[in-house]
């Protein structure tokens, strides 16, 4: 190592820092498989069953898995497939067992807190039962998946060694949350297109409020748009806003932020692919208005930012965690 | 061994003497916590007193949220079947096994003089050969031994360390006197649990441990890391060390994570290791990053499939050559399994005399070996009343107990014996000593064994205690965690 100020302190085991990213983005895709489901239920009970718990479906491309292990699109059928069948690989109990898979991997750089914690919760998701799901009971348990998953995000954040392992965390959360409030919000498009004369009548209004909730961002919401609730202003606030922390462009300021880190504070000269995605994505969001891409199609538009986001964890992929070759990556 | 004693009861044993514990009564065997012991500073009377005074309700509710806690915090090995994962803790005894000061320093000793003794039987048997040109021990069990690797000899390791992690397995008879039972020379298991055990133990029963002054168990990770620097290339100022694990599909996955976090090292898989220009370097988000010493956590045979099994996927290409051009290390060396083979125990004291001029500080239990006429002739006349084991075996699988066996099962062992006598040895019953266990019943006597782990660099230090590893089933003699086996925590006193 020449570049003794660069060098990292620690060197980080590129099977490591792929077990982070991984553990992370699977953490982060319980929560919000939880914040769906619990929409989910709202939407139901303002009248359209089928068509809400079909869409949770749609939503995660899982149609076909569903339909040839389930058959109709009922609303106890969807809910034990994502909170039950293990074997589900979309489902939450198959989330948090990969979660705890990457964790075992990283029990030697982890701490001690995030590991039990992971492991107790686990323990308990992965023995749900048909009662617990039932009913009203849902809404409860959706709850206490979020705060699981809370819980673990604050001892990450207390106690995980903030070197170069932890921006490789950030990366999958901040990646996976952007990708999973686009498909809370194509949720809602999903529902109310077949249906445009409910626009901005009582129930659609209800639902939106709904939406907001799901995403813990109606307060803010509130604060900011005090006298507006319009498809529009809730959009806008979920894609474009630069402060609420589910907002697409949020996380995609702090992916950003994480691949500068990674370059100029360990020397990793592989983020640039990456950090220009991200770039592209980040300008691609911050140019449009919303209405102008409610205009050219909001679902279009999230389509779009999805694919940018599975450039950048490509990218991100390709540069540090699998195949690597020497050269490609090293330092000076 | 004795049978039931009539009428004894919750209080007094047969002869009416008073009983240490409620319903408790080691009968004829040597107890690790009642039979009384000098220099003991009067722990074991207090250890007594404070346990007794605990309702078995509350011993049983402080057990199983140790156990949980355990359970919780991934202590575990995950049992796999073609469908699920299971993740079992090691069951975990809450009342501890105590040593004394000085049956500790008896046990350091004898540790340390093994370890001395193996360490140069190897660096003979991969240099000159002289024991076995003097007829000491017969040269087809080194040269015909699977566990012998002719790639070693003339290869030079630093301080003539091989064996740099031992364990030595120890029993007690009913006398009180240790005696050794097994060398682990190749890579001993089980060391976390000792010092998590001890963990457990402070968080379940700070009271019962109070004012009774331990040898501390957590300095093994800094020993350890020390030993894995001293052994690294000399030219190395900061050299990196590696465990190298089979991954976490292996059963002793946890202690490697335990290892790995002890010292400060990265837990690496083969996949992460690749050798270039006869170095070693491990894959990281900025490259190649150099490693200089590797505790291996893999048998010899998996370590490099271009030297050994070629189909093996844990190992790395290219690294004993590495290890052979001096630039990295391994623990231990490759070829330590030719010294702990069971049939290479029973010259140990004969090999101890060899090397060191000194008798055994730790005699072995008297041992015949089938391969030599005699031994097998005095084996068969005496089959009922001896163990006859395997000699490859571990885990405590292939062993016939004679007092225990049925019929057909001696006879079965007959045939084995006189169809393959070198794969045999033979040894009276030892009758373990106890120590007070949690049972469905109470507290009630359960055999015991000990398992010291001394750490080997420049020169020998040994973890104060070891894994004192416990039967479970009334009267069951197998201690090993395969078989029902459990653990406690092991307490060396601190002299007064």
């Amino acid at each position: 190592m020449t570049d003794t100020l660069r060098a990292p302190a620690q060197p980080l085991l590129a099977r490591y820092a792929e077990s982070l990213f991984w553990m992370a983005r699977y953490l982060e895709r319980a929560e919000n498989l939880a914040r769906v489901l619990d929409v989910t239920q709202t939407f139901e009970a303002s009248g359209r069953p089928a068509q809400a718990w079909e869409s949770v479906v749609r939503i995660n491309a899982d149609e076909a898995e569903f339909a040839r292990r389930y058959g109709q699109a009922t609303p106890e059928a969807v809910r034990r497939f994502y909170l039950l069948d293990a074997d589900n690989p979309t489902s939450i109990p198959a989330a948090v067992a990969a979660a705890r898979q990457n964790a075992r991997i990283l029990r030697p750089l982890i701490s001690t807190e995030m590991w039990t914690q992971l492991n107790v919760f686990h323990g308990w998701v992965s023995a749900l039962t048909e009662e617990e799901i039932a009913g009203e009971g849902l809404s409860r348990l959706c709850s206490r998946l979020k705060e699981s998953v809370q819980l673990n995000t604050g001892i990450t954040e207390g106690t995980f060694y903030r070197d170069q392992g932890w921006h490789f965390l950030q990366l999958g959360r901040v990646i996976e949350r952007a990708d999973q409030t686009t498909r809370l919000l194509d949720i809602k498009y999903h529902l109310l297109l077949p249906s445009l004369a409910d626009v901005g009548s009582a129930l659609d209004l209800s639902q939106w409020h709904a939406l907001l909730r799901a995403a813990a961002g109606y307060h803010a919401f509130r604060r900011v748009h005090p006298r507006e609730l319009t498809p529009r202003a809730v959009a806008d606030f979920l894609l474009l806003d630069g402060a609420f922390p589910r907002s697409v462009l949020l996380c995609v300021r702090q992916a950003e932020w994480a691949l500068e880190q990674l370059r100029s504070r360990y020397g990793l000269r592989g983020t640039r692919e990456a950090a220009e995605r991200a770039e592209e994505l980040r300008a691609g969001l911050e140019e449009r208005s919303i209405d102008r891409i409610v205009e050219a199609g909001l679902h279009e538009f999230l389509d779009w930012v999805q694919r940018m986001l599975i450039a950048i964890a490509g990218a991100v992929g390709t540069a540090f965690f699998r195949d690597w070759r020497p050269g490609a990556a090293s330092p000076g | 061994m004795s049978g039931p004693k009539p009428r004894t009861t919750e209080v007094s044993d047969a002869d009416g003497r008073p009983l240490p514990l409620p319903g408790y009564d080691p009968g004829g065997f040597f107890c690790e916590l009642t039979t009384e012991r000098p220099g003991d500073g009067g722990a074991l009377a207090t250890v007594l007193r404070r346990l007794a005074a605990l309702p078995v309700e509350e011993l049983r509710r402080r057990a199983a949220s140790a156990e949980r806690d355990l359970f919780n915090l991934g202590i575990t090995f995950t049992v796999y079947s073609e469908a699920t994962a299971i993740d079992r803790i090691l069951p975990f005894d809450i009342v501890p096994r105590v040593l004394t000061a000085g049956e500790w320093r008896t046990l350091e000793a004898g540790v340390k003089q093994r370890v001395a003794a193996l360490n140069l039987f190897l660096q003979d048997i991969y240099n000159g050969q002289k024991i076995l040109k003097d007829g000491v021990v017969p040269a087809d069990l080194v040269h015909g031994n699977p566990n012998y690797r002719p790639e070693m000899q003339g290869f030079p390791v630093p301080f003539g360390s091989y064996v740099h992690i031992c364990g030595i397995d120890i029993v007690r008879d009913e006398h009180g006197r240790f005696r050794v039972l097994e060398d682990n020379a190749r890579t001993p298991s089980g060391v976390s649990y000792v010092i998590e055990n001890r963990h457990a133990m402070l968080r379940a029963f700070p009271d019962l441990m109070q004012g009774i002054r331990l040898r501390p168990v957590d300095g093994y990770g800094l020993r350890l890391q020390e030993a894995m620097c001293a052994i690294a290339p000399p030219a190395v100022a900061d050299p990196q060390v590696v465990l190298l694990s089979p991954g976490i599909y292996n059963s002793a996955f946890f202690e490697h994570v335990f290892l790995a976090r002890e010292m400060g090292v990265p837990l690496v898989e083969g996949a992460d290791l690749t050798v270039e220009n006869d170095r070693v370097f491990m894959r990281t988000t900025a490259g190649l990053a150099p490693v200089h010493t590797i505790y291996r956590r893999i048998d010899d045979t998996f370590l490099d499939p271009t030297v050994f099994r070629p189909d093996s996927l844990l190992g790395v290409p290219g690294l004993i050559a590495a290890w052979r051009k001096g630039n990295v290390a391994l623990a231990n060396a490759v070829g330590t399994g030719v010294a702990d083979d069971k049939a290479l125990y029973a010259y140990m004291p004969r090999i101890i005399r060899y090397y060191l001029a000194e008798d055994p500080v730790i005699e072995n239990v008297e041992t015949r070996i089938c391969r030599e006429p005699e031994g097998l002739a005095a084996t068969l006349a005496e089959l009922p009343n001896l163990v006859i084991k395997p000699v490859g075996g571990s885990g405590g699988y292939g062993i016939t107990i004679g007092p225990r066996a049925t019929r057909a099962e001696l006879e079965a062992c007959r045939e084995k014996l006189l169809a393959n006598p070198a794969n045999w040895i033979s040894q009276p019953v030892i009758n373990l000593s106890v120590a007070p266990t949690l049972t469905p019943d109470g507290l009630r006597p359960r055999h015991l064994d000990l398992r010291p782990y001394a750490i080997t660099g420049r020169d020998t230090w040994v973890l104060p205690g070891g894994l004192t590893r416990v039967a479970l089933k009334p009267g069951s003699l197998v201690v090993n965690s395969s078989q029902g086996g459990g653990s406690k925590d092991t307490w060396v006193l601190v002299d007064e």
